[in-house]
């Protein structure tokens, strides 16, 4: 792989006010088309990475670079998901998924239909008159995800956004996810404390130490995409999950 | 379908009750001392009596509290505007504002007299001062408890300012600026009665309700009395009616206090 880095984080450090140190020296990069999930112990600041990554939060020292530019910068090729759906219950399904249009000022026209193209995507183009109230949690979470593809990021930011849902619809979108991912060519990093989902999703596994956070072990996904449901029943997948949840054990207890 | 037939026929049933022991205390009352306490049916043939002074002063009163609540309405929204601005901003203004909310009515009326003089325009600033501050303090409150992750979602889009305000902090204010809404409007025909009662005039159209309560209680009209009792309770009920209705309109469609249940 010699692609040029799209995202790169060389030394990046971050501290709130006079606190102590929440990343210390993180240097990550990624490439076009890599998904990236960030797993580790409460407080090992991936959810923080996260959003430095976004722009939401200035780094304290190093450098982060979107296709080398500032976060800030680089604004138009980023979304992100939260952890909540975190939609505006006075809109419509359609109303919340044109919201990033909206604000970037393009016309309705295209704006109407771009949100029924994302919401085809995930699947919830007969809804698109509901309110979020109307919703089950995974149908939010898809409505969420559909608003962030609407402006066609180059860069995924998606942090724990299955962690409310139940298993089975937490599979099911994870592998709607992936299959999205076959129709448009985004990076993502996916913030997340299942193992069992980081080995579906992503070919590369950051795994993270807390206090200071920073980058324990980089763990590669060999699996070859597209992966399906049938996926997780193959024996290396179980071996990868099995290998992944003792490296993140090992992490945890040097904590304790 | 029959618990709906009992939210309409408990009620009655309980009118019919009140009624009837209304009757019946006023019967069982000295004759000299009854004229205390008229009939209903004395009440109602007041009303045909001063219907037209009744009629008239009514209006008034409704004009001096539509606009002291609708200038209390813009005034607050442009004021929660700004103090939602910042906390320095609503940190100083505070205790300003507790004030005007604690400015006795009966004693400034005189002196609202003597800067607007009597009538309507004493009327509308009284309305104003007692509508003011429950409007202005739940619509501030509203503008700064917007939801954390949705105030990142806009910063993440890059929104502007007036993005910010309009499409997220306002409509997530609603809610809470109906609450103000209809504690004002419970309170606007009373501010209006009161101001009348205190800073009316008989100047013109003649005063409003609060005027005409004290021409019938020194006529020693006591039935005409609770019968502008009643109209002012009318009046009320007219505010709040469409308050309820202009907030179910704006918020039915989504906000949790509206959620359908079927029972």
């Amino acid at each position: 792989m010699a692609a040029t880095p799209l995202v790169e984080l060389h030394d990046v450090t971050k501290r709130y006010g006079a606190g102590p140190l929440v990343l210390d020296r993180v240097s990550l990069a990624a490439s076009p088309g890599d998904f990236i999930s960030l797993i580790g112990p409460s407080g090992c600041g991936k959810s923080t990475l996260l959003r430095l990554i976004a722009g939401l939060s200035p780094a304290s020292g190093g450098t982060l670079q979107l296709d080398g530019r500032t976060p800030e910068q680089a604004a138009a090729e980023l979304a992100f998901v939260f952890q909540e759906p975190t939609l505006l219950p006075w809109l419509t399904v359609a109303g919340n998924v044109a919201l990033p249009q909206q604000l970037r000022g393009l016309p309705p026209a295209g704006r109407a239909a771009t949100s029924r193209r994302v919401l085809e995507l995930v699947r919830l183009g007969d809804r698109s008159a509901a309110y979020p109230r109307q919703l089950s949690g995974g149908q939010k979470m898809r409505v969420s995800i559909a608003r962030a593809l609407s402006l066609s990021p180059k860069i995924l930011l998606l942090d724990e956004p299955f962690g409310a849902l139940d298993e089975m619809t937490r599979e099911h979108l994870n592998e709607e996810l992936l299959a999205i991912r076959q129709q448009q060519a985004w990076t993502a990093f996916f913030v997340t404390h299942s193992v069992a989902e980081a080995v579906f999703l992503s070919n590369r596994i950051v795994v993270m130490a807390p206090s200071p956070g920073r980058v324990h072990t980089e763990v590669a996904v060999p699996f070859a995409y597209p992966r399906t449901a049938a996926t997780r029943l193959s024996r290396e997948y179980h071996d990868l999950v099995a290998e992944v949840s003792r490296i993140l054990r090992s992490v945890e207890s040097t904590d304790a | 379908m029959s618990k709906r037939l009992l939210h309409f026929l408990l009620p009655a049933a309980a009118g019919v009750i009140f009624i009837l022991a209304w009757y019946a205390l006023r019967f069982s009352m000295n004759e000299e001392m009854q004229f205390l306490l008229p009939t209903p049916g004395e009440i109602l043939a007041s009303f045909r009596e001063n219907g037209d002074s009744l009629a008239r002063a009514a209006l008034n009163t409704t004009e001096g509290a539509l606009l002291g609540f609708g200038g209390a309405i813009v005034v607050s929204a442009g004021l929660a505007l700004l103090l939602s601005l910042s906390s320095l901003i609503r940190i100083s203004l505070y205790p300003y504002l507790m004030l005007l909310q604690m400015i006795p009515v009966i004693i400034f009326a005189p002196i609202l007299i003597l800067w607007v003089g009597p009538g309507l325009k004493s009327v509308v600033v009284i309305t104003f001062l007692i509508c003011f501050f429950p409007l202005v303090v739940n619509t501030t409150q509203g503008l700064i408890s917007t939801d954390r992750n949705s105030v990142e979602l806009f910063r993440m889009y890059r929104a502007n300012r007036l993005q910010e305000i309009f499409l997220l902090r306002a409509p997530a204010a609603l809610p809470y600026f109906f609450t103000g809404l209809r504690i004002a409007a419970v309170l606007a025909p009373i501010g209006a009665l009161v101001g009348d009662y205190t800073a009316g005039s008989s100047a013109g159209d003649g005063g409003g309700l609060g005027f005409q309560a004290i021409i019938y209680s020194s006529q020693a009209k006591y039935p005409a009395l609770f019968a502008t009792a009643a109209v002012t309770c009318l009046l009320g009920f007219v505010f709040v009616g469409v308050v309820v209705s202009l907030s179910w309109l704006a918020l039915h469609h989504w906000h949790d206090s509206y959620e359908r249940s079927d029972t």
